[in-house]
């Protein structure tokens, strides 16, 4: 049994019982953090801030939100917006908050796609952010069934009947689900009970284990550490102890508190700046005007569409016939996990050094730019073309991406 | 600085990608309308015509394209369902004998709509005698009292302030013949008769018209608060529950039995709300939406150009049109933001201290930043 003395303060006592002083060295003063980095590695922390504002006003609206389908629109466009004080600005954080956290997300997965931040030992990192954005998609999705709305109503039917499977006739019935849809809705149609467990997830078990996932994805980053606007190799021993020895302007590194988090803080401002902008002033993008038309069965809206940041999985599902499309969606949900497993190069260098893998990059990001415009304009004439060829480079990228990085391995391997 | 650039890339994708999703999607998905400056003088009624007459005129050499292309499959393919094809081109071949029928009616629509806006500016021009009109205007209150039952599908709307609210010439119009002034004449054709439409038969002469409208743009033009405005401009067929008003009027308060729990009060009346929206539904095709939170749900200028003229946002819509003047349509859009997005002038009150807030933030974190990494490089 360990000895106590008399501690002489509180950090004292604190430490005897709970090893603060290791803590604060490990999680702060000595988690080192390359110094050669851009903004853009602030991303996480950004990320890390929006999904706790995204709890705390979550859980100011949980406080007055109603899950029946007969009172959940008033209760957010009416109980929410006019009667509890402040109501309206938690909702609209929260909406803005809900998007922004996309636009965030895919910052994020594309400064790691560009510098070459999933090889390396860092493959979990990248497994484990995927993850993440697979559970935020569940979170955005249901959450979006919440006010009961047109677009919830609509959306929610649209995508639950993808579970459906493949059709009956494809390869004698065998993909087809029969009664998976139903089961997953509760009913035939949604109503009720598929309000009341699209609830549940949204503000208990989805939230639960995307908690999980964020701590094991911080998790994945301590050993292989953070990549840096190089790629470069950092011997970490090396430069802590030239950090430590007070020969800053030497060492490569620097501790995560207070040095990093000095420069995150500052993004972190710009970036809620224009978060709270948003929220006052232009806040339509995240709250679309179809869904302040109370769900009905019986009238189809004239154009339904996902969020904005499904559009572009959503339109490579749309040009193809159902069995088709339905692969295509399957293929486009689970591609970006292979990532590090289909790049067959061993650099890790920002894209713009890698040759062809810095036309893929570029080819990439704006084929998925396309596809998301394509996948909210109707599907008609031109648009229909342009949104089929989309999809069709996204394929060829991926196809593309292992004979590209074999063709820069030999090239790196033959020097 | 490299920084700089990255951000400049960053948000360059940012915004072409919020350009993409939002303003030009939208102008994609909804056709726009021009409105008509609130001038109701009959050239969008004839106008919609006008544009029919010419796609009826361009529809023969389409059919008969069609038709041509189907008999060809016909002799050519062997593998078709020869019946269904058939089928296609005797349809096609009955829409296109139809056509000149269809020109016919058109044509006596043009000149009936012309006609009728040609006399309704002819009494525009009368000289209204106030005094007179107070006589024509005890008739209205024959049907416009309080507490008027539904009369042929909508309870009349009190006129309390029309003088106020609706343009003159919609006035003149709408006494004349209230289905073509309202730009429903379609659903009154033939089968049946408009509620108003004994109206006609009241003010048969031009001189009678213009009496009641000068007597009433004199003595029922007191300005009204945007709730009054839109209680007799659309409550009787829309309701806005965020407003607390029904078909009926202003919802009002009742007493609970402490003993039950029950209103009978409020029974009673939730079920004359009932009977009164059955029988708009019946008359309007089905319950016009309430529209608590219509101004969240659709643009500013859908809902003015939807007033002014239903038609031109739906077509073949039962919904009348509402003849507003500039000063109705702003009260009645002012009504339909106080329901629909009541925190707007809370917004603007708090958004510059947050925003200063972050400013101010962003500043000091700055400072901070620049603290620690000075020495860095």
């Amino acid at each position: 049994m360990a000895h106590f003395k008399k501690a002489k303060n509180l950090n004292e006592w604190m430490d005897q019982r709970l090893a603060v002083n290791t803590l604060k060295r490990v999680m702060q003063s000595e988690y080192w953090i390359p110094k050669n980095i851009n903004f853009l590695w602030a991303m996480g922390m950004v990320l890390a801030a929006t999904f706790g504002i995204l709890i705390v006003s979550g859980i100011f609206l949980l406080m007055y939100y109603i899950p029946d389908t007969k009172q959940a629109f008033d209760s957010v466009n009416y109980t929410i917006m006019t009667e509890v004080g402040y109501g309206w600005l938690w909702r609209h954080i929260h909406g803005i908050g809900a998007s922004l956290v996309f636009l965030i997300i895919y910052i994020h997965m594309f400064t790691g796609i560009y510098y070459g931040s999933y090889k390396r030992g860092r493959e979990l990192i990248w497994l484990s952010g995927m993850l993440l954005f697979v559970l935020f998609s569940a979170e955005a999705f249901s959450g979006y069934m919440l006010p009961w709305g047109q677009m919830s109503y609509w959306a929610g039917m649209v995508i639950t009947s993808l579970f459906e499977g493949f059709s009956p006739d494809l390869m004698g019935g065998a993909l087809n689900a029969p009664g998976l849809v139903e089961w997953i809705r509760g009913d035939y149609v949604p109503g009720q009970a598929f309000l009341g467990r699209f609830f549940m997830l949204h503000v208990f078990l989805l939230p639960l284990v995307i908690i999980a996932v964020i701590v094991l994805h911080f998790g994945t980053l301590r050993i292989p550490h953070v990549n840096n606007q190089d790629g470069e190799d950092i011997d970490y021993e090396e430069s802590a102890a030239l950090w430590k020895a007070g020969r800053k302007k030497e060492s490569k590194i620097i501790p995560f508190s207070p040095v990093f988090l000095s420069k995150d803080l500052f993004v972190m401002g710009v970036y809620f700046t224009l978060f709270f902008y948003l929220v006052f002033y232009n806040f339509s993008f995240a709250m679309d005007p179809v869904n302040f038309d109370p769900a009905d069965g019986l009238k189809t809206p004239a154009h339904i569409y996902p969020e904005w940041y499904f559009l572009w999985s959503y339109e490579i599902l749309r040009p193809f016939p159902k069995d088709l499309g339905l692969l295509a969606f399957i293929f486009a949900q689970g591609i970006f996990f292979a990532l590090p497993f289909l790049d067959r190069s061993p650099v890790v260098a920002p894209a713009n050094r890698r040759g062809l893998f810095h036309i893929w990059f570029w080819v990439l990001l704006i084929d998925v730019i396309i596809l998301t415009f394509m996948g909210k304009l109707p599907p008609e004439g031109i648009w229909n073309d342009i949104g089929f060829w989309a999809a069709i480079v996204f394929f060829a990228l991926w196809i593309a991406l292992p004979i590209i990085t074999i063709l820069e391995s030999k090239k790196v391997g033959g020097k | 600085m490299k920084e700089l650039k990255i951000f400049a890339v960053v948000a360059a994708f940012s915004l072409i990608l919020y350009w993409g999703v939002e303003p030009f999607a939208h102008s994609q998905m909804h056709k726009h309308v021009d409105g008509h400056g609130l001038v109701y003088d009959g050239k969008a009624d004839t106008d919609e015509v006008k544009t029919k007459l010419k796609e009826l005129s361009e529809e023969p050499k389409k059919l008969k394209e069609i038709i041509s292309e189907l008999e060809k499959k016909l002799v050519e393919n062997k593998d078709i369902n020869k019946t269904e094809v058939e089928e296609m081109i005797k349809s096609s071949k009955a829409k296109l004998a139809k056509i000149p029928e269809e020109i016919a009616k058109n044509n006596k629509l043009l000149t009936k709509k012309k006609d009728f806006w040609a006399e309704v500016h002819k009494i525009t021009k009368l000289k209204g005698n106030p005094t007179v009109g107070e006589g024509g205007y005890a008739m209205c209150m024959g049907c416009h009292m309080e507490g008027a039952p539904n009369m042929g599908g909508a309870i009349p709307p009190p006129l309390d302030h029309a003088g106020a609210i609706y343009d003159k010439n919609y006035l003149i119009a709408l006494i004349k013949d209230p289905a073509m002034a309202m730009n429903t004449d379609h659903k009154f054709a033939d089968t049946m008769m408009h509620p108003m439409g004994s109206v006609k038969s009241m003010f048969v002469d031009g001189q009678a018209i213009a009496d009641v409208v000068a007597y009433i743009a004199k003595e029922k033009a007191k300005e009204p608060t945007p709730k009054i405005a839109y209680q007799e401009a659309c409550m009787r067929c829309h309701a806005n529950r965020y407003g607390k008003l029904t078909q009926l009027g202003e919802i009002p308060k009742f007493k609970t039995d402490i003993m039950t729990g029950h209103s009978i009060a409020e029974y009673d009346y939730k079920k004359k709300v009932a009977q009164e929206q059955v029988l708009v539904s019946a008359y309007m095709g089905k319950l016009p939406p309430d529209l608590s939170i219509i101004y969240r749900a659709r643009s500013e200028s859908f809902l003015e150009t939807l007033m002014e003229n239903p038609q031109s946002q739906l077509a073949g819509t039962a919904m009348p049109r509402v003849g507003l003047n500039k000063q109705g349509m702003e009260k009645v859009m002012t009504y339909l933001q106080q329901t629909g997005d009541p925190s707007k002038p809370k917004r603007e009150a708090l958004g510059p201290w947050v925003i200063g807030f972050f400013i101010i933030f962003t500043i000091l974190a700055f400072l901070w930043k620049q603290a620690h990494w000075r020495d860095l490089h």
